[in-house]
């Protein structure tokens, strides 16, 4: 056991540090946020929590934000760091397990925008595993120059954590699909380009024996994109609606029925999820120093101290949370698979997530009920109550907290399936 | 950076689930509660011929020189196990103190014997006042030369009744002074406590006990932080192995036992509470391997500190919640005597409390992160 770097593991954070230091444009670098006076006009309402920064800043009316977005592509793909887990043969840099993690890692912790989204996580690697060599050529170098953004369409009104049971339907006419149907919860289709989807192809078949996976050109005729407006008045989210959409058939990866084993592929990527235990001690960092400022005495509430306490709750069980990201890590580092650990990440971190949030608001009594961010009665500048509020999806999406505690059931301890 | 055993500590690991399975079943764990000694000389000789008292203690003075994260991977098994007796008493209370502070002779003369199983010590720290900061120590410690009398009540000082020797905590002059005090002398005092682990934690009465100084005089709380520290992880581990197997007994039992014609373990009011259980298990493990390894490998003492009470703070509360689930995943026959899942229960409580609960390293961890 051992929780320090080897030495080449500390040779290439270095070498990834100094990149940021040299490289990472001024608007992505960290600032106090939450000193009196700071400008908290950028990532402002209209921005997606989900898809803030880089992808907003690359759509942006403001022609300088899509400068910062694309010097900062430039960058990164000169180093092949925009796809740094895909194989260089497709233009990524093909690191190793570790030092993937250790790139995440030093992302994170500079809190540098990550580029490419699901172009490059999801829809890249499965291209690069299951597509032709006429899909690659036309997708992939687009996703690495930062010239095309994706979103996904899994979920359904009726098919949430019961994926498999997804009703939009797909039928072949000739050299075409002709799609209908609704998906939703589809992140940042208002930024995107393209749309990678799972349809039903044979509504006869089992439900997983069904579906093919297919990409869609976003400004195809028939497609309409509507947004969801959260409870914290946000836009992470999207409905959209297909109505006739013509799909050329070469636009389906992998065979017809075979989608649903096609949306699961998985590369060789790593999993840890550290950048979310690194945001959450960098959150109490913050909170801590605030605490001790004058505005922070102002707030801060005046009947208990029950913060002090709180606050090293949350310390211990981010530990923990790192922990868990470190486990993964070693596993695939190990050339490993890991099993129900991954689960255990998702559920364990979104619900420490939202305790933070809750013990973040609760430091300032009365105070953290303010919502308006640019209020003088709001503490740093509302940020916990709205992180208590923008939080509440992170136990639902990407398989719920109830679908991972029954994976880790099922599949990590081998008890029986209900 | 890896979070795996590496092979000398999984053939460790390896060969004391193995010899502990059959040298301490479950029988022997419950004739130890009843025995008025509480552990047996006959597995205690063989674990010495193993050389588990003797892990830590250097092979100059016959043991076997291994480190404290080697230590903390067999006290897992340990846990598992819910090995009754003397040992953390003399390895952490006796045999780590003697190594921080003992002179050559006094290391010459006791630590070769607690390696072959020839002596058990035990830390008598604790007093009625139930603290574990040097606060708590008001036995008074009276030097003379390389002798030392001791005057007070020693409380809750874990295999008292069988020790040969205790390292005594005093107050000295504005000083805390240690010493070694073997056990059979007319000033020494000994009654045992019930506990609900039905362990021997002590009540141990100091009337002019006279022992030989250990470091110098009124140093001994700073010889003692360390000493605390790898104790503090040591009871952590004993933890991970104790809940790893509680929570390993109640999903086994989720699988067998049937009501409304299917295993209880396919409902998923049992399979989430066993998923809890299992977070809780390995969160406990990788924060407590994380302090072993920060004091193993000599880690910064800020970071160490902060690791240790982070480390009790959360496997204290996390082992409660394991062995809870793990009392109503067997419903029943989980409460009573004759089966095995109520061992783990009672004897997580001791742990908990030992060296420091949830609040009192909560608190630590609080002044560590200057809230």
């Amino acid at each position: 056991m051992d929780w320090s770097d080897s030495p080449e593991q500390a040779a290439f954070r270095k070498e990834v540090r100094e990149f940021i230091q040299t490289q990472l444009p001024d608007r992505y670098r960290p600032k106090d946020a939450f000193a009196p006076g700071a400008d908290s006009s950028e990532g402002g309402e209209e921005e997606s929590e989900l898809t803030a920064g880089w992808q907003a800043d690359r759509k942006s009316q403001d022609p300088e934000k899509r400068e910062t977005a694309k010097q900062w592509a430039d960058a990164l793909a000169a180093r092949g760091w925009i796809a740094p887990a895909w194989p260089k043969e497709y233009g990524g840099a093909g690191l190793s397990v570790m030092e993937q993690f250790i790139y995440n890692q030093e992302m994170a912790e500079s809190g540098a925008p990550s580029v490419g989204g699901m172009g490059v996580s999801m829809i890249g690697p499965t291209i690069i595993v299951h597509g032709t060599d006429e899909q690659k050529e036309e997708h992939l170098s687009r996703i690495l120059s930062g010239e095309v953004a994706w979103a996904q369409g899994y979920s359904e009104p009726g098919a949430g954590s019961d994926l498999a049971s997804l009703q939009t339907r797909a039928v072949r006419d000739g050299d075409e699909y002709v799609v209908n149907g609704q998906k939703i919860w589809t992140s940042g289709a208002h930024f995107a380009d393209w749309l990678f989807a799972l349809v039903r192809t044979d509504p006869e078949a089992p439900k997983h024996r069904g579906i093919s996976f297919m990409v869609m050109d976003i400004k195809s005729p028939g497609i309409t994109v509507r947004p969801i407006i959260d409870m914290g008045w946000k836009h992470p989210f999207n409905e959209t609606f297909f109505e006739d959409v013509k799909v050329p058939v070469k636009n389906r990866i992998g065979e017809e029925n075979r989608g649903w084993y096609v949306g699961m592929t998985l590369l060789d990527f790593e999993r840890s999820g550290i950048a979310g235990a690194i945001s959450y001690k960098r959150d109490m960092g913050q909170l801590k120093h605030f605490l001790e400022t004058e505005d922070g005495k102002r707030f801060r509430r005046q009947d208990f101290n029950t913060t002090r306490l709180e606050l090293a709750d949350r310390a211990v069980e981010t530990e923990v949370l790192f922990n868990f990201a470190f486990r993964i890590v070693s596993i695939q580092n190990r050339g490993l698979v890991p099993n129900y650990e991954a689960s255990v990440n998702k559920m364990y971190g979104s619900e420490l997530h939202q305790r933070i949030s809750r013990t973040g608001t609760k430091a300032w009594g009365l105070y953290g009920n303010v919502w308006d961010s640019k209020s003088e009665h709001a503490p740093m500048k509302a940020h916990h109550i709205k992180d208590y509020v923008g939080s509440v999806p992170h136990t639902i999406f990407s398989g719920s907290n109830e679908i991972q505690r029954n994976v880790i059931a099922t599949r990590g301890l081998g008890l029986p399936r209900g | 950076m890896d979070l795996g055993l590496n092979e000398q500590q999984e053939l460790l690991k390896n060969a004391a689930r193995e010899f502990l399975e059959n040298e301490c079943p479950e029988q022997h764990v419950r004739d130890m509660e009843e025995d008025e000694k509480g552990y047996s000389p006959v597995l205690w000789q063989k674990m010495a011929e193993q050389g588990w008292q003797g892990l830590l203690i250097p092979e100059a003075h016959g043991g076997a020189g291994f480190d404290f994260l080697d230590l903390c991977v067999l006290l897992e098994e340990f846990g598992r196990a819910l090995v009754p007796g003397p040992f953390m008493s003399t390895v952490l209370g006796g045999a780590v103190p003697l190594m921080a502070a003992g002179s050559d002779a006094q290391q010459s003369e006791f630590l070769p014997k607690i390696a072959s199983g020839d002596l058990i010590f035990s830390l008598a720290l604790t007093e009625p006042s139930a603290r574990f900061d040097e606060a708590g120590i008001e036995a008074q410690a009276e030097v003379s030369g390389n002798d030392v009398t001791f005057n007070g009540t020693k409380l809750f000082v874990s295999d008292a009744n069988v020790a040969d020797y205790l390292i005594v905590a005093g107050k000295s002059g504005n000083g805390t002074t240690l010493g070694i005090v073997a056990t059979d002398q007319p000033g020494v005092k000994v009654t045992q406590l019930q506990t609900i682990a039905r362990d021997k934690q002590c009540e141990v009465v100091l009337d002019g006990a006279k022992g030989q100084l250990l470091g110098a005089e009124g140093d001994g709380w700073n010889i003692l932080q360390p000493i605390i520290q790898k104790y503090t992880v040591a009871e952590c581990a004993y933890l991970v192995g104790l809940s790893q197997m509680d929570f390993e007994i109640s999903v086994d039992y989720a699988k067998e036992r049937v009501q409304f014609g299917r295993p209880i373990g396919s409902f998923q009011a049992i399979q989430h509470k066993c998923a809890d259980m299992v977070t809780d298990v390995d969160g406990s493990r990788f924060i407590m391997y994380k302090a072993a390894w920060s004091i193993a490998s000599d880690q910064p003492e800020d970071d160490t500190t902060l690791a240790v009470n982070m480390a009790k703070a959360w496997t204290s509360e996390a082992s409660r919640r394991v062995v809870a689930h793990g009392q109503q995943i067997h419903g029943g026959i989980g409460f009573t005597k004759d089966y095995k899942i109520q061992l783990f229960f009672r004897r997580q409580k001791r742990a908990e409390l030992a060296f420091g609960d949830a609040d009192f390293h909560r608190e630590a961890v609080a002044t560590q992160l200057g809230l």
